[in-house]
C-alpha cells in the first residue's frame, strides 16, 4: 500500500511539471522540450540552496525565477532569431545539462540531515502523511493562480495566443512576447516539481531530468482525452483533470512495477502507456462512425 | 486618416523569384471614406492592405494614421486604430475560445491586457445585447467555443468585434469570399451598417464586382502594384455596374 501512496505523493509532485506542459503544449502550441533541463536545474537550485542552510523562504523563488530564465530563453531563441521551438528547447536543454552539472560540482547531491520543506512543517506524524497533506497545499496553491491568471484578460490573450495568432496580434497583442511568458511561466513550473521531487526523494541527480517531459506529456495526453470525451470547455475543469492525469500516470507506473514487471522496462512501458492513451480515443471514433 | 506616400514592397529582393508587389503607390484615405479595392490576383491589394495593417512593413515610402507616422510601429501597436477582419474566418476569430473570451479580446484591443477579471455578468449582458442585434440567435450561445459557428457567423461576429472598442480604421480583406451568398450578403450588409453607424474609415478587397459597385463611396482598381483607376464619390454615383465588368475584360 505503501508502494501506491509513494506513487500518489510522487503523482502531485510531478502536478507542476503536468501544468506547465500544459501550458507550453495545449495552450501555446509549442513543443517545449527545455522541460528535462529546467526540472533538473529546478532540484538542483533546491540542493545547493539547502546543503548552504539558506532559508527556506528564498529557495522557493529563487527555483522558480531559475526555471522562468530557462524557458524564457527558449523563448526568445524561438521567436527571435525564428529557431523552430523543438529546436530551440533542445538547445537550452542540452546547454543546461553542463550549467547544472558546474553548479553542482557533482553528479549527485544527497539531501540527507538538511532541513526541508517536509522536515520544516508537521502537520501529521506519519512523514508520508505529512508529505501528502503539504503537497496538497502546494498543488491547490499553484492551479488556483494557473487557473485565475487563464481566467483573466492576459490570460484569455495567452490562450488566444495558441489558437489564432494573426487575431490576437491584430488586437493589439504582442505575440513573440506573449510566447516569452508563456515559456517562462511552463518552465517556471517545471522546475518547481524539480524542487518537489529532490526534497521529497532526499537528493538531486544529474540525471534526474532524463526523459521526464514524458512524464508532462502523458498527464497533459491522458487529460486531453478525458477533456475531449466530456465536451469539457471549463478552464477549471481542464485543470483538474491535468492533475488527475499527473496521479493517473504514476499510479500506472506503480502498478506495472507491483505486477511484477522488470524496472528496468519502465520507459518502454510509459511510452506504451502513453502511445495507447494517444491512440485510445482514434480507436474508439473509427468503431462509432 | 489614412495617408501612403510613395510606398514600395518587393518581396525576395534580388533574387530570381523577386516580385514587386506594390511599386510606388500614393493613397490618400480621408475620414469616413469607405474605400473599395479591386483587381485581379497578384496586383498588390492584400500586400497594400497588410501595409496598412503592419503586418508587412514596406521597403520605402512613408505610412501614416491619423497624422501619425506609423512606417516603423509593428502591427499589433497599431491595432490602437485599427481593426481588421480577414479572409478566412479562422484568422479572424480563436475557436477553442469561447464566443465571450473572443469578445473580451476585442473589447480591450486598445488597452493592455492586465492580470484582472473582465468577464462578469456586466460585461456578458453587453455581449449579448451587441450579438443580438445580427438576429441570428447567437446571443444565448456566448459560452460555446467559436470554433462550433458556421464561417458566416463567425466573419458577422469579427465585425461586431471590431467595434467593441474604440476603432478608427476597419480593414477588409475579401471578408466575403470563403462565404455562400445569403452568408455574404448578411457580413456585407452588417459591415455597412456598422461602417455607418460609427463613422468608420474603411477599406474593403473585394472580387465581388456587385459588391464593389453597391459598397463604399470610392473605388480604385489596382494592377501590377499600382493604381490604375481611382473613381471618387461623385464619379461613383455616375458609374455603372458594366463599366467595372469592362475594367476586367
Amino acid at each position: 500500500m505503501d508502494f501506491y501512496l509513494t506513487a500518489l505523493l510522487q503523482g502531485l509532485c510531478f502536478s507542476a511539471i503536468a501544468l506547465g506542459i500544459y501550458i507550453s503544449m495545449k495552450i501555446f502550441n509549442i513543443p517545449d522540450i527545455t522541460t528535462d533541463g529546467s526540472y533538473t536545474l529546478g532540484g538542483v537550485v533546491t540542493a545547493i540552496l539547502l546543503t548552504h542552510h539558506q532559508p527556506v523562504y528564498i529557495i522557493l523563488p529563487a527555483v522558480i525565477f531559475a526555471g522562468a530564465l530557462a524557458g524564457a530563453l527558449t523563448g526568445i531563441i524561438h521567436t527571435k532569431l525564428k529557431i523552430n521551438a523543438l529546436l530551440a528547447g533542445i538547445l537550452v536543454m542540452t546547454a543546461l545539462y553542463s550549467v547544472n552539472l558546474s553548479l553542482m560540482g557533482r553528479s549527485n547531491l544527497p539531501l540527507i540531515n538538511v532541513s526541508s520543506l517536509f522536515t520544516l512543517i508537521n502537520i501529521a506524524t506519519d512523514p508520508n502523511q505529512n508529505a501528502f497533506w503539504i503537497l496538497l497545499f502546494f498543488v491547490i496553491i499553484i492551479t488556483l493562480l494557473i487557473g485565475y491568471l487563464l481566467k483573466t484578460d492576459f490570460g484569455i490573450a495567452m490562450r488566444a495566443t495558441g489558437n489564432s495568432e494573426s487575431m490576437i496580434r491584430s488586437l493589439g497583442v504582442n505575440t513573440d512576447r506573449m510566447k516569452i511568458i508563456g515559456l517562462a511561466l511552463a518552465n517556471a513550473l517545471t522546475a518547481v516539481s524539480g524542487y518537489l521531487i529532490s526534497q521529497f526523494q532526499g537528493f538531486t541527480d544529474i540525471s534526474m531530468g532524463i526523459g521526464i517531459v514524458i512524464v508532462g506529456l502523458g498527464s497533459v495526453i491522458i487529460a486531453e482525452t478525458l477533456i475531449n470525451w466530456f465536451r469539457i470547455t471549463s478552464v477549471w475543469l481542464s485543470l483538474v483533470l491535468v492533475l488527475t492525469g499527473a496521479i493517473i500516470f504514476q499510479l500506472v507506473l506503480a502498478v506495472t512495477l507491483d505486477i511484477g514487471v522488470d524496472a528496468n522496462l519502465l520507459k518502454l512501458v510509459t511510452a506504451v502507456f502513453v502511445l495507447i492513451i494517444v491512440s485510445l480515443p482514434r480507436i474508439t471514433f473509427k468503431k462509432t462512425s | 486618416m489614412i495617408d501612403l506616400i510613395n510606398v514600395h514592397k518587393i518581396f525576395n529582393p534580388g533574387k530570381a523569384n523577386q516580385v514587386n508587389a506594390v511599386n510606388g503607390i500614393n493613397l490618400n484615405i480621408k475620414r469616413e471614406e469607405f474605400l473599395v479595392i479591386v483587381g485581379a490576383n497578384g496586383s498588390g491589394k492584400t500586400t497594400l492592405l497588410d501595409m496598412i495593417a503592419g503586418s508587412i512593413l514596406p521597403n520605402s515610402g512613408s505610412i501614416h494614421i491619423d497624422g501619425k507616422d506609423v512606417t516603423k510601429i509593428p502591427g499589433y501597436q497599431r491595432s490602437r486604430w485599427i481593426a481588421r477582419v480577414f479572409q478566412s474566418p479562422l484568422s479572424g476569430t480563436a475557436s477553442d475560445l469561447s464566443i465571450l473570451d473572443n469578445f473580451r479580446l476585442a473589447a480591450i484591443r486598445t488597452k493592455p491586457k492586465g492580470l484582472s477579471i473582465g468577464v462578469n455578468e456586466t460585461f456578458k449582458n453587453q455581449v449579448k445585447e451587441k450579438i443580438s442585434t445580427l438576429g441570428m440567435g447567437l446571443e444565448n450561445k456566448i459560452e460555446q467555443p467559436m470554433g462550433t459557428l458556421s464561417g458566416g457567423q463567425r466573419q458577422a461576429l469579427t465585425l461586431l468585434m471590431s467595434v467593441m472598442d474604440n476603432c478608427k480604421v476597419l480593414l477588409l480583406d475579401e471578408p466575403t469570399a470563403a462565404l455562400d451568398p445569403r452568408s455574404a450578403e448578411i457580413v456585407m450588409r452588417t459591415a455597412d451598417e456598422l461602417i455607418k453607424d460609427y463613422k468608420l474609415t474603411a477599406t474593403l478587397i473585394t472580387h465581388n464586382l456587385k459588391d464593389a459597385f453597391n459598397y463604399g463611396n470610392r473605388i480604385i482598381l489596382m494592377g501590377e502594384g499600382s493604381i490604375i483607376k481611382d473613381i471618387n464619390a461623385a464619379e461613383k454615383q455616375v458609374l455603372k455596374q458594366n463599366d467595372l465588368f469592362d475594367w476586367f475584360a
